[in-house]
């Protein structure tokens, strides 16, 4: 069931604009397997490369004996750090300014590190060459928990970091401590609560990978990568291996999800690239999922402490967060500069309170590097978490209902803009409406009473809440960056003389669908039908430069460069219109893909003359041709919102529960393609699921990877995965041009909250305060069992 | 070692190593992409093919294990030019995002419905339990094989 809001598109179904359930474009290839993935590329000449890891967490690298590997039938050549380091590619920058190691010279650092390449004839060969590589290591005492990582006797894990002489990565504050502190200290009662947001990794179903291919008669790198980010990519590898920008062309073909774990950059690509240069041939890099799971980009692993003051008649007064983040062996988050932890600083959440403190810390671990925004927005996943959980401790220990309590500390929807005790400038909401209809959606008053009749019978039934305020679509570039980058993005239109356009953009889709709802933007704002619009991502030399699709970005800060790009196009097909029509400007009226006289209804011109004019019938002054580009620097970010509600039943007896409803109200402001947005959800609250209940990556007491495969590392199936209904509300953006927040992570990150809100509600009334995810049937078990003892 | 295959209708054949894995079989030797991989234990289920019409995970079945069997790709579901129901149903509901678990789910449930033409959620579910996607939940899926169903009734009955 959807509950939705009016939908009433402004243009015809032909046409396709906004609030359209467009059926997809990039659809056809799919479901014919003609997709083009970056293993599906095979080009003349190729090689294949397999690369050799460390089996161990914390250790020196005493040798390395490659000759049994090199002797292998069909090798071509085995790449080690040492032979990188003659090329200045032993190292290479991380996306947060960190350093890391590409093939590992000195030590290894982290279970699964790459340590040499073997370049072969085929992958098996690859394989069997690099097995036959001999690594002599003196261990050293692995770290694999940030607290151990911070003691004063811990061994250093970054030693080849001049004037890094602890573990610590980084500290960084926000808000006010001292008046902070001030309001904590006359609180009538304080509630915290402790923790942790397990390692989990966003593991699409295609690894990542590379296919490079540098021309050695041209210099011209062609490098087909796994790439959430083309153009950001192009531009580090310019600065990382010294080659010319514009002999580095970096195409994204069809992307198998990405969920941030293709943001960084990988050793694997690098090793790859420089190989083709040296060899001249193409050289092709896929990984296996072990080596995907073990070594690439994970997300959270964050360790928090909150407190709430508050007073007697459950008014929230002031927030205090301590967290300290197990970053692995190298910083490789893509943190904005400015922003250690990213945004985690939006912890304050839906709540009005005048003041709030959070400190954050970062601290090297003998683990696999990342800290990447899984499915999340810089962090925001972590806090949304925080707060959601600690409210609803907070309302059973003031003694009032959790909704009801809420309610009296939302934002109101008449305090917006609003500034936050943390800086952020929250651009719309109304969190009261998207609270009512989930109560209204789930039947609230039916479902207490079920629940009260449940533990009658002995049955444990749990109502879940959260009402989330996520931040997304990262600048404005003064404030955000990457490596100095400023998070602006582009849109190129190019409408050609029959009145067909094209549309490139510099982020790229990995499943979003942006081939159907960017063209649809441009139908909206020029009247020409989405179907006579293609549009082309994923090529550094064929799009313009763009930040890349991650954190939710591509709808606010890309489509709104293409809602301005169409604008300007439309005032210079004024010009010419009025040239057709032998009128002023000024006498025109525009509506939907034509311009008319003013009163005069029969003299009008589509856009589709108007674009054959704009090259063969010209006024004079004005340039030839129908084509613009826009780059956008967002003045603000956006705030999705919603309020999901989750009913639990936990088995007394063994801890297993099951979801019996789900609903989850969002309000990512206009929605472009309704559709698209529902299968958005779909997939954010199963991946919040899927945290809350099995997935997550741990690490044995020497360092070793416990996940690394998908049979310990838990993807749920559709067997397990609840059923969930929709409704949305919509409150615009008040700042983007046409009114959109951006959805594509909001269920992931108010969703974990829910569910295990559902589960301690569930038992709250045994004395159980709080359980960590996953929430595991043996650990809803063990929390029972210690809330009886 | 000499495998003779039937896929898609059409007889291949070619020399390859013992060891070699049918899923690089299909893709490589044979330049059928449409046939993913997505992990090394048999876990993830996008390279699932249909053996003499029953889904397969081709990542852990040797090549010359199939010699003299027939198989189904995705690339082998359109007849005559024309879209299968089931390929028509995931675009019209939306079953698909980054399309890479896709081929395998409309294979399993390609074979389904030959099975059962008319399944229940659960069953579609049960079905489908040995494919991972991380992108749709699941739920526009169950009703892209339903919405199939649906139509292949229909065509039986016109």
């Amino acid at each position: 069931m959807t509950t939705t809001a009016e939908h009433t598109p402004k243009t015809t179904a032909e046409v396709g604009g906004l609030g359209h359930s467009r059926r997809r474009v990039e659809d056809a290839r799919f479901i014919e397997g003609r997709g083009n993935y970056v293993d599906d590329i095979v080009l003349p000449g190729m090689l294949h490369m397999a690369i050799h890891r460390s089996p161990l967490a914390h250790a020196r690298i005493l040798s390395i004996d490659t000759s049994e590997a090199s002797a292998v039938e069909g090798v071509i050549a085995v790449v080690t750090g040492e032979l990188l380091a003659g090329y200045n590619l032993a190292w290479m920058p991380t996306l947060s300014g960190d350093t890391q190691a590409v093939l590992a010279t000195d030590k290894v650092r982290f279970q699964g590190q790459e340590i040499a390449a073997v370049i072969a004839v085929d992958r098996y060969i690859a394989q069997d060459a690099a097995d036959k590589i001999v690594v002599e290591y003196e261990e050293l005492e692995p770290i694999v928990t940030p607290q151990r990582s911070l003691e004063a006797d811990a061994p250093l894990i970054r030693d080849d970091k001049e004037g890094q002489d602890t573990n610590q990565c980084y500290i960084w504050e926000s808000g006010d401590k001292e008046a902070t502190d001030a309001v904590f200290a006359k609180a009538d009662k304080v509630v915290d609560l402790d923790t942790f947001y397990p390692r989990s990794h966003p593991s699409p179903l295609e690894t990542c990978g590379i296919v490079a291919d540098v021309n050695s008669a041209t210099g011209q790198a062609t490098l087909y990568m796994t790439s959430q980010a083309p153009h950001a990519h192009r531009t580090v590898f310019a600065l990382v291996a010294g080659l010319p920008e514009q002999n580095i062309r970096i195409v994204s073909p069809d992307i198998g999800g990405g969920f941030g774990n293709k943001v960084p950059v990988y050793p694997g690509y690098v090793v790859a690239t420089a190989a083709s240069l040296v060899i001249g041939q193409p050289i092709k890099w896929v990984e296996t999922r072990y080596e995907n799971l073990i070594s690439t980009g994970f997300g959270r692993d964050y360790h928090m402490h909150g407190e709430m003051a508050l007073s007697n008649d459950g008014k929230i007064l002031g927030l205090r967060v301590d967290m300290l983040s197990d970053q692995g062996a190298f910083f490789s988050d893509a943190q904005p500069t400015k922003f250690k932890a990213g945004l985690f600083h939006i912890v304050t959440g839906s709540y009005d309170y005048p003041v709030a403190h959070v400190t954050t810390r970062g601290a090297y671990t003998n683990k696999a590097p990342g800290g990447v925004a899984y499915r999340c927005s810089f962090r925001v996943t972590e806090a949304s978490y925080m707060i959601e959980r600690l409210v609803q401790n907070a309302a059973y220990e003031i003694g009032m209902d959790p909704a009801e309590f809420r309610r009296k500390n939302f934002i109101k929807k008449d305090q917006f803009p609003y500034l936050s005790p943390t800086g952020f400038v929250y651009d719309s909401g109304d969190y009261e409406a998207a609270l009512d209809l989930a109560m209204e959606m789930v039947g609230w008053d039916e479902i207490q009473k079920e629940k009260e009749q449940a533990r009658a019978e002995g049955r444990l039934v749990g109502i879940g809440l959260a009402s989330f305020t996520e931040v997304v679509g990262a600048g404005h570039g003064d404030d955000y960056d990457i490596l100095g980058l400023r998070m602006f993005d582009s849109a190129e239109l190019r409408i050609h003389p029959t009145g067909k356009a094209i549309l490139k953009l510099g982020v790229r889709t990995q499943g979003q669908g942006h081939e159907t709802t960017f063209a649809q933007i441009v139908a909206e704002e020029l009247g020409i039908p989405a179907s006579d619009i293609k549009v082309v991502e994923g090529d550094t030399d064929n799009t313009p430069y763009g930040l890349g699709t991650y954190a939710s970005r591509s709808t606010p800060v890309a489509g709104a460069a293409t809602a301005v790009v169409s604008r300007n196009l439309r005032e210079k097909a004024r010009k010419i219109a009025a040239h057709l029509l032998e009128a002023s400007e000024d006498d025109l009226e525009w509506e939907v893909g034509k311009f008319f006289v003013k009163g005069d209804r029969d003299s009008s011109v589509t856009i589709q003359d108007v674009a054959f004019a704009a090259y063969t019938n010209m006024p004079e002054g004005v340039e030839p041709g129908l084509e613009g580009v826009h780059y956008y620097d967002p003045p603000n970010m956006t705030y999705p919102f919603g309020s999901y509600v989750v009913v639990v039943e936990v088995d007394p007896d063994t801890g297993q529960w099951k979801v019996r409803k789900m609903v989850a109200v969002d309000d990512c402001g206009v929605r472009i393609n309704p559709m698209i947005v529902e299968g958005q959800i779909h997939g954010g609250l199963t991946e919040g699921f899927a945290m809350s209940s099995m997935q997550y990556i741990t690490f044995d007491e020497q360092g070793n990877c416990i996940g690394a495969n998908f049979l310990d590392y838990l993807i749920p199936t559709a067997w397990e995965t609840p059923r969930f209904e929709l409704g949305e509300t919509v409150t615009p953006s008040p700042h983007h041009p046409i009114g959109a927040k951006g959805v594509g992570e909001s269920a992931t990150v108010g969703s974990p909250a829910a569910f295990v809100n559902a589960v301690v509600d569930a038992l709250w009334h045994l004395g159980v305060r709080n359980i960590d995810m996953p929430v595991s049937a043996d650990r809803v078990w063990a929390a029972m069992e210690e809330a009886k003892a | 070692m000499n495998v003779s295959v039937t896929i898609n209708g059409a007889v291949r054949s070619a020399d390859v190593e013992p060891r070699m894995l049918l899923t690089d079989f299909i893709r490589g030797t044979l330049g059928l992409t449409g046939t993913h991989v997505g992990c090394d234990t048999s876990s993830c289920g996008v390279c699932t093919v249909l053996l003499d019409g029953v889904p397969a995970k081709s990542c852990t079945i040797f090549a010359v294990q199939v010699d003299g069997r027939s198989i189904t790709t995705v690339e082998g579901l359109k007849q005559n030019g024309q879209l299968s129901p089931i390929q028509q149903a995931f675009h019209e509901e939306h079953g698909l995002q980054c399309g890479f678990c896709t081929p395998a789910m409309m294979l399993v449930g390609t074979a389904l419905l030959e099975e059962n033409p008319n399944p229940t959620d659960d069953e579609v579910r049960w079905a489908i339990s040995g494919n991972l996607c991380r992108c749709t939940g699941y739920m526009n899926i169950v009703k892209s094989i339903q919405a199939a169903a649906a139509m292949k009734s229909e065509e039986v009955s016109a």
